[in-house]
């Protein structure tokens, strides 16, 4: 009823490859975005964007990158963690040495940096395929946080070796740094999550994202039928490493204020990986899902004891907290191995012909 | 050229200068190697026979250690602590199979990896909140394992073996053929390697697929409390065990996914040589701490010369 298609007519093919073939789309997307852009800022709490709202995109834009990588070209990768080591510490650099610099231009610059760092590690795809290639994305966790500890130029010779976020400004704005307000750096990220996405979207769409996916289908086939192999996924190792060097940088100048090198162990990268999978492997959408799943749970699962007034040590809660994510992975994937995003697509049918079961 | 000379000359100089100090960072990282092999083993058991990753194995080992040490300590005997771990193992392999394995028969690949590092998560959740998360002692004199050391003088020099160490050596080959044995030999064995080789095939033969992966999780589940055992005598049981048990990953692709053999190989070659990488390149030239990384980066250099590993089977691919 209220997903209703009929009477939605394409006379052009256009029209029929828009963004949005169905009008209701469209809507829920503007919906979506009003609730993001204006309802959000004016009801939400500085707890509530520092520890659910500003994390769930950040986190979601990470798995985008991800996705890119392993849900459409099909490489699998567990060094995510890493690459976006290495675009917060680029974006650190660039900030420390051109200090004028806006913030902006400066992590859409550290992007390049571990695109660079990607597509190297990315050269072994050529020859190793499937869970041998995760030990190529495995060197380059390991081998790069070490590097991040250990190259005293990166983290300009702090004594802790950790980088200390500087206080920038944008047209008059503390946006990073500890004197920021949390719905500044709100507006920032989610403005920066929005466009990258609406790029995303795009390539996948597009010609590239073609290529991309029938490498991932069947590489020698896609080989066989004149898909320059090597292009295809050099090209998803760049583009993925970009958005996840910029969502690193987002992660530590807008969000943490500060980081070591341990910050982007190899947690953080199976942290990113579950969003991706829990969400749906080659989807855009389901990285928004996988997110507010997987960022959002611990946070609401942390404050029902409280709630209720149940005397348990926050030890305890997070022990908890680790034994019910994993059960809700295995709880996910068991129900629907698809992701969210399946999830949603069924719900979308059933809208449509609802009140009619066929 | 004094750069060229501290990389190429002078470490092998060293090791030529003291050939004890050579001979006992050797022996410490064959006794890492052999743990790292005993990881990758319950690796290559549980991928042989049913094509998952399963990157629980780390977590397995921890758990084990954990629910023997804390058995002991709630007051049960050490002796009497084994068996009863060994019965929360066989559990623990059948759960599994029930509640993740079975649901999810003929998923892709990538999902069952997933749905092994949900099991991860759960064990480090459940662990935790039954045995606390502080670092605990192996109970190793409790079971009758030596703690001494042997001190040995070859080349006029002075080298120090620990008897645990050699306890856990063979321990850990006596495991090894007790395993060979029962895969090449036993009627089960054999039912494990015909539903590795072909799951279709082996169904068809009546060989059941879920009672092979309760069998296969347990024994598992044995390599895991020896090694469990065997790390905890040296380093204590915590959950930083699991960050080690990562390290089993390069080994196997080193040796290849299906080979015990490579399992055994790749492990005591990591072992010894980030060992002596870490000692005589890794500390005087960049800084320390090269053991973090070095097993990755040799097994993605050894993989791009053979993609299937040193001892894998060959890749085979048709359109």
């Amino acid at each position: 009823m209220f997903y209703r298609v009929a009477g939605q007519y394409k006379t052009s093919y256009q029209a029929d490859y828009a963004l949005f073939p169905v009008k209701q789309d469209a809507w829920l997307l503007a919906l979506v975005l009003i609730v993001a852009f204006v309802v959000f800022p004016l009801t939400a709490s500085d707890f509530m964007f520092r520890a659910l709202l500003i994390p769930v995109l950040i986190y979601a834009l990470a798995a985008l990158g991800l996705n890119i990588l392993t849900g459409y070209a099909g490489q699998l990768s567990l060094g995510t963690g890493a690459f976006m080591g290495v675009g917060a510490y680029a974006c650190y650099k660039i900030v420390t040495i051109f200090p004028e610099l806006n913030i902006i231009v400066a992590i859409a610059l550290s992007g390049f940096f571990s695109a660079a760092v990607g597509v190297a590690f990315g050269l072994p795809s050529l020859r190793i395929k499937g869970f041998y290639l995760a030990i190529a994305t495995l060197a380059a966790q390991f081998f790069l946080v070490w590097l991040f500890q250990k190259w005293g130029w990166l983290y300009n010779y702090n004594a802790s070796g950790a980088i200390q976020v500087p206080n920038t400004q944008m047209f008059g704005i503390t946006v990073t740094g500890a004197r920021a307000s949390a719905m500044s750096q709100y507006f920032v990220v989610l403005s920066v999550v929005c466009i990258v996405t609406f790029l995303a979207i795009n390539v996948t769409r597009g010609r590239i994202g073609r290529t991309w996916k029938a490498v991932r289908d069947m590489d020698i086939a896609a080989e066989l039928v004149g898909i320059n192999l090597m292009k295809a996924k050099l090209s998803a190792f760049f583009v993925s490493s970009y958005i996840v060097g910029i969502a690193g940088a987002l992660f530590v100048f807008l969000w943490r204020g500060a980081a070591e090198a341990d910050l982007f162990d190899i947690q953080l990268s199976f942290r990113v990986l579950f969003i991706a999978i829990i969400g749906g492997l080659g989807s855009i959408l389901g990285n928004y899902l996988g997110a507010l799943l997987i960022v959002a749970l611990p946070v609401i699962i942390g404050t029902v004891p409280a709630m209720f007034g149940l005397p348990i040590s926050s030890a305890m809660v997070e022990h908890l907290n680790t034994m019910i994510i994993g059960a809700l992975i295995i709880g996910f994937l068991i129900v629907e191995p698809h992701g969210l995003a399946r999830f949603w697509a069924v719900i979308r049918e059933k809208l449509i012909i609802w009140p009619f079961p066929h | 050229m004094e750069r060229l000379h501290s990389i190429f000359v002078a470490p092998f100089a060293d090791m030529v200068a003291a050939p004890d100090f050579f001979l006992q960072v050797v022996w410490e990282g064959l006794v890492s190697g052999v743990l790292y092999a005993l990881i990758a083993l319950g690796f290559v058991l549980i991928f042989k026979s049913s094509r998952i990753f399963n990157f629980a194995q780390g977590i397995m080992v921890v758990f084990a250690a954990l629910t023997l040490v804390g058995l002991h300590e709630r007051g049960v005997p050490a002796l009497l602590a084994v068996p009863l771990t060994l019965v929360v193992m066989f559990f623990l392999a059948v759960a599994i199979e029930r509640v993740v394995l079975r649901p999810l028969v003929n998923q892709p690949d990538i999902i069952l990896f997933m749905a092994t590092i949900g099991v991860t998560l759960f064990l480090i959740g459940l662990g935790e909140t039954i045995f606390g998360g502080e670092n605990k002692v192996m109970i190793t004199s409790e079971l009758g394992i030596p703690t001494g050391s042997w001190i040995m003088e070859p080349f006029g020099g002075f080298v120090s073996i620990e008897q645990k160490d050699v306890t856990a050596v063979v321990g850990a080959v006596l495991l090894v053929i007790a395993l060979l044995v029962f895969l090449n030999k036993s009627k089960m064995g054999r039912a494990i390697r015909a539903l590795g080789d072909d799951h279709q095939a082996a169904l068809s033969v009546g060989i059941s697929l879920s009672t092979i992966w309760v069998i296969v999780w347990f024994i598992s589940g044995i390599i895991a409390l020896a090694t469990g055992i065997v790390w905890g005598a040296r380093a204590g049981v915590s959950f930083a065990l699991e960050v080690i048990a990562l390290k089993a990953l390069p080994v196997l692709m080193l040796g290849g996914l299906e080979s015990v053999t490579g399992a055994i190989v790749g492990g005591l070659a990591i072992g010894v040589l980030e060992k002596v990488f870490e000692i005589y390149w890794g500390q005087p030239l960049l800084g320390g701490n090269t053991e973090a990384w070095f097993a990755y980066v040799l097994a993605l250099l050894v993989l791009l010369v053979r993609p299937q590993g040193l001892f894998g089977e060959k890749i085979i691919e048709r359109v």
